[in-house]
C-alpha cells in the first residue's frame, strides 16, 4: 500500500499524516501543483488552512491541479480520506455531501473526543468493529457538518453521546460518499497512532486502509462504550 | 462594470455570528432588533456582468449553506 498525503500552501498536518500512514505502509507527500498522483493507492488530504482558507475553508484549495487528478482519482474508485480542512476540501469539490460551517460556540475547539464507529464497512473502518469507540482528538473552528438529508449508511463516524465538540448534525463525526470510497472527518486521526500521546485509536483508520480488502473486523480488540438506553 | 455580491447565510441555518450580534444590541440600549444575519460582501470589477452568478455558484458562494444576491453598483 503506497499513500500519497497531499500537501497544500497552508496544510500543517501533512507530516503527521505521513508518519501515521508509514506505520502501515509506505508513504509520500503530493506537492499541489503536481497534476500526477505517482501511482499512490490511497490518498490522504490533510488538516490545515489551505491556501489561507479565504472566502470559505477548502474553496481555494479545490480548485488546485492536484486536486482535479484526486477528484479523478476518487471517481474511479480509489480511496480517499480527509481530515478536518482536507474534509472541507472534499465537500467543496462536491466527492462528500454537505458543508462544514462554523462551530456552534464560535470558538476554537480542541479536546480529545470519543467518535463511535457507526459503520465498519469502508475502506478506512475494516479494521474496526460496529460500534467501537476510538479516542482521537479535534481541533477546529468550522466543524459543524450540515448535510440535509444525508443516507444514514453514509454516516460512518459519530461522536459519542456528548462528545459533539461543534454542534454537527446528528453528532456526525464522518461522512463517506455513496460509493464508500472517500471518507471526510473533522477528528484527526492522525495525531493519535501513538501510546505516548495518549491513544494509538486514530491508527485504525491507516491501518483499515492498507489492509488486505477481504480481512475485516480481525483489528485488536478496542474498547467499547455502553450503548444509551 | 462594478459589481456587488451580497453573500448570506440560507434562511433556516443556525446562525450564531448573527444571534451573538441580535443579543449584544440590546445591552447598548438598541431594542427591539431581530433576525440578525451577518454574511460577506464581494466587490468586483467585471466585463461581462452575466458571468457573475456561474461564478457565485462555483465558487464565490457556497450554494447549499448561502445565499447570493448579485447587485450592480
Amino acid at each position: 500500500m503506497k499513500f500519497g498525503v497531499v500537501r497544500f500552501p497552508g496544510s500543517c498536518d501533512e507530516v503527521d499524516a505521513l508518519l501515521a500512514c508509514r506505520r502501515f505502509g509506505e508513504a509520500e507527500l503530493l506537492w499541489h501543483k503536481d497534476r500526477d498522483l505517482d501511482g499512490v493507492d490511497a490518498v490522504v488530504v490533510p488538516g490545515g488552512f489551505s491556501y489561507g482558507d479565504y472566502l470559505r475553508a477548502g474553496a481555494i484549495a479545490r480548485f488546485s491541479p492536484l486536486m482535479e487528478a484526486v477528484i479523478e482519482f476518487a471517481r474511479q474508485g480509489g480511496p480517499v480520506l480527509g481530515i478536518c480542512n482536507g474534509f472541507q476540501v472534499l465537500c467543496e469539490a462536491g466527492l462528500l455531501p454537505g458543508a462544514l460551517l462554523p462551530n456552534h460556540s464560535l470558538r476554537f475547539v480542541c479536546r480529545q473526543v470519543h467518535v463511535v464507529v457507526e459503520n465498519p464497512d469502508t475502506p478506512f473502518t475494516r479494521a474496526c468493529e460496529r460500534d467501537e469507540a476510538l479516542s482521537v482528538p479535534v481541533k477546529h473552528t468550522t466543524g459543524r457538518y450540515y448535510a440535509p438529508g444525508v443516507p444514514e449508511e453514509q454516516v460512518v463516524l459519530r461522536y459519542a453521546p456528548g462528545h459533539n465538540p461543534n454542534g454537527a448534525q446528528d453528532d456526525i463525526a464522518g461522512v463517506c460518499n455513496a460509493a464508500g470510497n472517500v471518507l471526510g472527518l473533522m477528528p484527526h486521526p492522525e495525531h493519535a497512532v501513538d501510546p505516548l500521546t495518549g491513544s494509538a485509536d486514530g491508527g485504525r483508520l491507516f491501518e483499515s486502509l492498507a489492509m488486505p480488502e477481504a480481512a475485516g473486523s480481525a483489528g485488536r480488540a478496542g474498547f467499547r462504550i455502553a450503548p444509551v438506553a | 462594470m462594478r459589481v456587488r455580491v451580497l453573500i448570506r447565510p440560507k434562511e433556516g441555518i443556525l446562525d450564531p455570528v448573527g444571534q451573538t450580534v441580535e443579543g449584544a444590541l440590546p445591552a447598548l440600549g438598541f431594542e427591539g432588533v431581530r433576525n440578525v444575519h451577518v454574511g460577506r460582501l464581494i466587490e468586483l470589477d467585471v466585463e461581462d456582468a452575466s458571468e457573475v452568478p456561474a461564478m457565485c455558484e462555483r465558487l464565490l458562494a457556497n450554494p447549499l449553506i448561502e445565499d447570493y444576491e448579485v447587485v450592480e453598483a
